[in-house]
This record gives structure tokens, C-alpha cells and sequence, in this order.
């Protein structure tokens, strides 16, 4: 019998690859509501997919708005402070699950830039795909990327981008 | 041509390394989204499996009750798929649904439970095949009833084939109890979890 698989299976072919784009992306503190927000949207919409639709791109697409809505309901909870700290300082330090710095720099990159390598790098997606998610053309989803990774490099030259300490 | 484009499979294996995704918290964050899909009324179908004498059972429930229980021979993953295909695809490992099945079918297996007192929910069987195992309950815990008995029970004496199909096609295997129905000449007759496990069955219950 042929037809889609079961949500189950989707779950666990991509939940590692979207919690990790969700923890690159948002960090880790509010990376497992994007995860359950994400998984949960995508089993009401299930049943509609067509049967031959790209599944990791649709995924990381729900993720990419629920990480919107996360980070929107985030600043609303915020408190508003009379000096702001300079952006991203200490934002992953202590944090469990990320890896030291390389993680606390990506964290930091321009909103634009991160989501472009957490797409192509971490979730696997063609430039299109990525374009597709963050709208644009697929040259400025490259690029966007293609700065990142510059800047993550520039942070740690030697080793591709990871530090050796 | 390209500007300075890093190596991928790099670049890729460093991120990985960077944010992991520990089986632990996807073990955590998938009962999160079980509990969350009961909560919302889309987990169509919940499942998981339970160790018995006659080797590992998938069990399986809607909102409505217990829809399938398979053997592994009949292949869980198979099972699955046809379960997607003819009630949702929304289907999650979720054991919390399953929670009474699976406490009364150890008691059954531990000689301590006779009958199974479980929401069912037949829509898997159609027609004869589930008349006919809607009288299968009447077979009392220790008994067996030949083919033909049961095509008289279900009001077609003629229907000794079609019973045997019911039976054989039966999604609710040991709760449902097609293992009590024998062959009018003693032999044990067929099983679709197989002789083994219909003979394990019929001792179980001959000992208790």
C-alpha cells in the first residue's frame, strides 16, 4: 500500500536537524518551544502535504516562522531596560547544549545571515529553497550565507570555523 | 564562478558539533509534541509496542479506542502505513493513549485477566468479517468454537469460508479472540499470528 508515511517518520527522520536549526537560529533558550510549535503546526498540516513535497524544506519553513513568532512574543515579554547592553554579549555563555563559541558567535550574526547558514549549512537546503524561506533572490541568499560563514572564519581563522583552545 | 566558498561538508560537520541535538532532548520534546497533539484532538492515531510471550505487539488506538494489534510478523512498519493510508497520517509514537491496553493484555498474558475490557474501535473490519468478530467475545476465555459453530453464531451456517477470512483479517488479534476458533476435525487450523502463537494462546488460557 502505497501514500504518505507516517508523522512518526518525519519525526524522526528531521526533529535533530530542525531542533538544531531552531538552536542556531534562537538560541537555545528558546529553541525547544520553536521545536514543539514547529512539529505541531506541521502534524495539523499533514494530511494536506502533497505526497511530493520536499519534507526538510517544508519543516525548516514553519520553523523559520515560528521562530518569528517566538522571538516577537519574546520582546514583548521583555523588560524594557534604561541602557541596552551591546548586542549580543554573553548570550550562549553557560547556555547547555552549544558548544562554545562557535555557537555563541553564530547566535550573534545579523538575523539574516544566521538563518541563510542554518538553512544551507544545517538543514541542507539549496540556496533556492533558502531564498524561497527568507524571500529574495537566490544571490542574496548566497551571500547572506556566504557572510556569515566570513565573519564565524574571522572569529576563528585556522580550522575552518571551529576554535582549538 | 564561486567567491570564496567554504568547504560545505566542513563547515556543516562544525555547526553539527556546535548545536547538537542529544537523543535526551528529542526523546523530551517528542512526548511535548504526543501530550500537545492529544491536547489539540490531531493525534489521529497513537501506537507503541509491548514484549509478550508471542513476541513483540504493536498496539495502536484512535480517539475512539483500540484499533489494531499486529504481531511483528506482520510487520509493525507495514501495519503503520496502512494505518496511514486508511484512517490518518497523523500518527505518533505516543504510549499515554495506550496505557490500558497494554496493562491488560500483561494480565492476560500473566494468567490474571479473562476478559479484555477496552474501548474498540472496529472501523478496520467491515461488514460479515465484523459481525462475525463482533460474536467472537462469546468464546469464553479457555473455550474454542469450530469454524462452522461460528458461521451458525453469526446467523450464516453456510458462511464457514468467510468466517475463516474474518478471522484471518482480523486488526484486533489476541483482544478479539479469533484464536479461540479451531478447525471442526481438532486441528488447531490457521492463524495470521501464526500456529505458534495461536497454540501459546490456547495453553495460556487451558492452564489458567
Amino acid at each position: 500500500m502505497t501514500g504518505k508515511p507516517p508523522f512518526e517518520t518525519v519525526v524522526s527522520a528531521h526533529a535533530g536537524t530542525v531542533l538544531r536549526v531552531c538552536r542556531a537560529v534562537l538560541g537555545p533558550a528558546d529553541a525547544d518551544d520553536a521545536w514543539s510549535e514547529t512539529f505541531l503546526a506541521a502534524l495539523r498540516a499533514y494530511p494536506g502535504l502533497p505526497a511530493d513535497a520536499n519534507v526538510e524544506a517544508w519543516l525548516v519553513t514553519i520553523a523559520h516562522r515560528k521562530a518569528i513568532d517566538v522571538t516577537r512574543a519574546a520582546a514583548r515579554r521583555a523588560v524594557p531596560l534604561a541602557e541596552v547592553p551591546d548586542a549580543g554579549i554573553d548570550t550562549a555563555e553557560g547556555d547547555p547544549g552549544l558548544d562554545g563559541d562557535l555557537a555563541e558567535v553564530l547566535t550573534r550574526l545579523p538575523a539574516r545571515q544566521k538563518q541563510a547558514v542554518a538553512y544551507h549549512y544545517l538543514a541542507g537546503l539549496p540556496y533556492a529553497d533558502v531564498a524561497a524561506i527568507l524571500g529574495g533572490t537566490v544571490d542574496a541568499a548566497r551571500r547572506a550565507a556566504a557572510d556569515g560563514i566570513a565573519k564565524l572564519r574571522r572569529s576563528y581563522p585556522g580550522a575552518p570555523v571551529r576554535s582549538e583552545r | 564562478m564561486k567567491i570564496d566558498e567554504p568547504d560545505t561538508d566542513e563547515v556543516t560537520r562544525d555547526l553539527i558539533q556546535a548545536f547538537p541535538a542529544a537523543p535526551g532532548d528529542l526523546s523530551g520534546l517528542h512526548e511535548r509534541l504526543a501530550a500537545a497533539a492529544q491536547r489539540d484532538g490531531i493525534l489521529d492515531v497513537a501506537y507503541r509496542t509491548i514484549d509478550s510471550p508471542v513476541g513483540s505487539l504493536l498496539l495502536a488506538a484512535t480517539e475512539q479506542g483500540l484499533i489494531r494489534v499486529a504481531y511483528a510478523r506482520e510487520g509493525h512498519d507495514a501495519v503503520l502505513q496502512t494505518l496511514a493510508v486508511r484512517i490518518s497520517p497523523r500518527i505518533l509514537h505516543a504510549p499515554g493513549r495506550l496505557e490500558a491496553a497494554a496493562r491488560e493484555l500483561g494480565e492476560y498474558f500473566n494468567g490474571q485477566r479473562r476478559r479484555f475490557d477496552l474501548p474498540l474501535d472496529l472501523r478496520l473490519s467491515a461488514g460479515f468479517r465484523r459481525t462475525v468478530l463482533s460474536y467472537l467475545p462469546e468464546i469464553g476465555y479457555g473455550r474454542t468454537a469450530s469454524y462452522t459453530a461460528v458461521a451458525q453464531l453469526a446467523g450464516h451456517p453456510k458462511a464457514v469460508r468467510a468466517v475463516g477470512t474474518a478471522c484471518a483479517t482480523n486488526p484486533l488479534p489476541v483482544v478479539v479472540p479469533c484464536h479461540r476458533v479451531v478447525r471442526s476435525d481438532g486441528q488447531m487450523g490457521g492463524y495470521l499470528g501464526g500456529p505458534e502463537a495461536k497454540r501459546a494462546l490456547l495453553s495460556l488460557e487451558a492452564a489458567a
